[in-house]
């Protein structure tokens, strides 16, 4: 075989197993952003045409947008949704690195039966617990708050931010510990000081997560809030753009957008963190 | 620069027992070697005197002190790890200092213990590199630099070579000694390679299941080892044991140990083994005292001969391979003397550096 053949074959060969599917998961992944922006610049008009291509846009206009920003309490919701997801990953990721700290490192009796139970209290599903939880809120006077959510999110998330940090916790040797411990360090120095650091692409893996699962958590939002300046941004945009069997396609569109925005950017700072955080091994 | 005292220790996780009572004195500025197979117990007791694993009975003792319940950071000690355990987002330098950093010292200070350990190690120029871009020599040398700016009571190496490639492992285990003569100080170090134990340790401890089976200086322990176990596991290759017979022959006493094998054991052991007279023994005798036919050049040196098995040529020496009455022994022959696998050879055995076991007890006579 010669070796432009053979060039050949390796190109035909990267074609079929890498880029065709790296193109259809890449196209699968954007079209729907592509869908959302050019809905939410077409005219009326033009979005209930159906005789023309629906992947144009002939005469594009702001108007959804200002009817967005300006009909509705969007930017309130958007504040919501940051301050609600922000507060309740904090809380997650303290309780998620003192907790995973302590089962990946402290031998206590009943340590693996509780790390078990903490995984099944995450297997849990928020549909079954939206009741209870309501009546708790209740009780609490929290009903139609934001804190309502502050407290819920962190019961799904808690457990999630735990058992992802029991395993990075567990990859980083014991020895570094023992090691800082007999070189003067206090356990909690220990642990701040040599453990910490080095776990930062873990907490950051969960800590994204975590915001990821608030910002987009719909469940208890609906349930939890009901006066329109206290929603967040998905039940926001469900609850007012859709009016009846009314949906306002062009708001609800651009609300869509400008609502992923911000995951977005959380996602592209830290992606190297995170991919490292993924895949473990800290070396020694 | 401390004693460090164990007394009556014991560990046990669970049900199962590590470390069953062990009773030792490591001097001041002694280097100890604790050696044995693994699961012997030797790591525990080390991380029992580190503080890193409670210790469920006994007493340790550094210096005066009794450290039982003293926090591994309040016991002045130093510990090089197996895999050095360097901090890996910190460069050497902050390695190094992060003891004396947390101490709160002076800088000044710092830095001039920090200089002063570097120079000693020869690790000057990696002072601003992270952990990442050393090699395994200078990663354990990083280590040991660590332990040394602390200027503790007391060091304690847990296998400190057995990450490193042979040729390195030799040279670093001369530094180590090297670096103990420079910096006087109480050593305990754990290995399992009795070699390391041989040329490294003032006195060396053989654990074995988790007790003591015996404190010797190196060439003490190789000359006059007090258990099989420890006749075994102390010399390389390891020594021969063979099932043999004790009998009076007249005026002395001689060991059978085939038909046609039957050695004359020296005058003045006679004493000694008088009272095992027409026993079954096992009989303990070490390659290099096993040779191709020599002239004798003390009384109590015999030949015999026996049927060459396998031979391995080392080099300097060759080793061969027979059997006898089942057993398979080793001599260390020099290589022009060997004969072929098949043959007869003519064999010298050093009487006076033979051993005598009580299979009972396991005990040297």
């Amino acid at each position: 075989m010669s070796t432009s053949a053979l060039v050949g074959e390796t190109y035909r060969r990267r074609l079929i197993v890498f880029y065709i599917p790296l193109f259809l998961f890449v196209f699968a992944m954007l079209f729907p952003f592509f869908w959302m922006l050019i809905t939410s610049i077409k005219t009326d008009a033009e979005l209930y045409n159906r005789r023309i291509s629906p992947f144009l846009v002939r005469d594009p206009t702001l108007e959804h947008w200002r009817m967005l920003f300006q009909d509705t309490l969007f930017l309130q919701w958007t504040w919501n949704t940051l301050w609600v997801a922000t507060v309740s990953t904090g809380i997650s990721l303290f309780a998620g690195v003192l907790g995973g700290y302590a089962l990946a490192r402290l031998t206590f009796r009943g340590s693996t039966v509780f790390s078990v139970w903490i995984f099944i209290t995450y297997l849990v599903p928020p549909a079954l617990l939206f009741i209870p939880l309501t009546g708790v809120m209740s009780f609490f006077g929290l009903v139609d708050s934001r804190v309502s959510l502050m407290f819920a999110y962190p019961t799904f998330l808690v457990p999630f931010c735990i058992w992802l940090l029991i395993g990075y916790f567990q990859t980083i040797p014991k020895e570094l510990e023992e090691c800082a411990r007999i070189d003067g360090a206090t356990r909690v120095q220990a642990m701040v000081k040599i453990v910490l650091p080095l776990a930062v692409p873990g907490i950051l893996s969960a800590g994204i997560f975590a915001f990821t699962l608030s910002w987009n958590e719909f469940l208890y939002a609906l349930v939890f809030l009901s006066s329109p300046e206290n929603k967040t941004v998905p039940v926001g945009v469900t609850g007012e753009l859709i009016l009846g069997d009314v949906f306002f396609w062009g708001p609800l569109m651009a609300g869509a957008l400008f609502g992923s925005v911000p995951v977005a950017i959380v996602y592209s700072f830290f992606v190297e963190h995170y991919v490292s955080g993924m895949t473990g091994a800290v070396k020694g | 620069m401390a004693q460090i005292l164990l007394k009556d220790l014991y560990k046990t996780y669970g049900e199962t027992p590590a470390v069953r009572g062990i009773n030792l004195t490591i001097d001041e500025n002694e280097f100890v070697v604790l050696v044995g197979p693994s699961g012997c117990g030797k790591t525990t007791t080390l991380r029992m005197i580190a503080g890193l694993e409670h210790i469920t009975d006994g007493e340790i003792y550094i210096g005066e002190r009794l450290i039982n319940d003293v926090p591994p950071r309040d016991r002045d000690i130093a510990m090089v790890f197996q895999n050095y355990a360097l901090y890996p987002h910190m460069t050497v330098h902050e390695n190094m200092s992060f003891g004396l950093r947390l101490r709160k010292l002076p800088k000044d200070e710092i830095q001039r213990r920090v200089k002063e350990a570097a120079d000693i190690l020869d690790i000057g120029e990696l002072l601003a590199r992270r952990p990442k871009q050393l090699s395994g020599g200078q990663r354990q040398r990083v280590a040991m630099g660590r332990a040394i700016v602390r200027n503790p009571e007391a060091f304690l190496f847990d296998e400190p070579l057995s990450n490193l490639d042979a040729k390195l492992r030799v040279q670093m285990r001369t530094e180590i000694k090297l670096i103990h003569q420079r910096v006087r100080t109480t050593v305990v170090y754990v290995t399992h390679d009795q070699v390391e134990a041989m040329t490294l340790a003032d006195r060396i401890v053989v654990m074995n299941d988790g007790i003591v089976e015996q404190v010797a200086s190196p060439q003490e322990m190789y000359d006059n080892p007090s258990t099989r176990f420890v006749a075994g596991f102390i010399g390389s290759p390891s020594m021969n044991f063979l099932p043999c017979k004790l009998t009076g022959n007249g005026s002395g006493l001689s060991v059978i140990l085939s038909d046609g094998i039957r050695l004359n054991v020296p005058a003045d052991r006679e004493g000694r083994y008088r009272d095992y007279l027409d026993r079954d023994l096992t009989f303990g005798i070490r390659p290099e005292h096993l040779t191709e036919q020599r002239q004798h050049t003390n009384a109590d040196q015999q030949d015999f001969s026996c049927q060459v098995g396998v031979l391995e040529p080392m080099g300097i020496d060759t080793m061969v391979f027979m059997n006898i009455e089942g057993e398979d022994v080793c001599a260390r022959a020099a290589p022009k003397s060997v004969k072929n696998p098949g043959e007869d050879m003519l064999f010298t055995i050093d009487m006076q550096n033979m051993h005598l076991i009580d299979p009972g007890t396991d005990k040297v006579l």
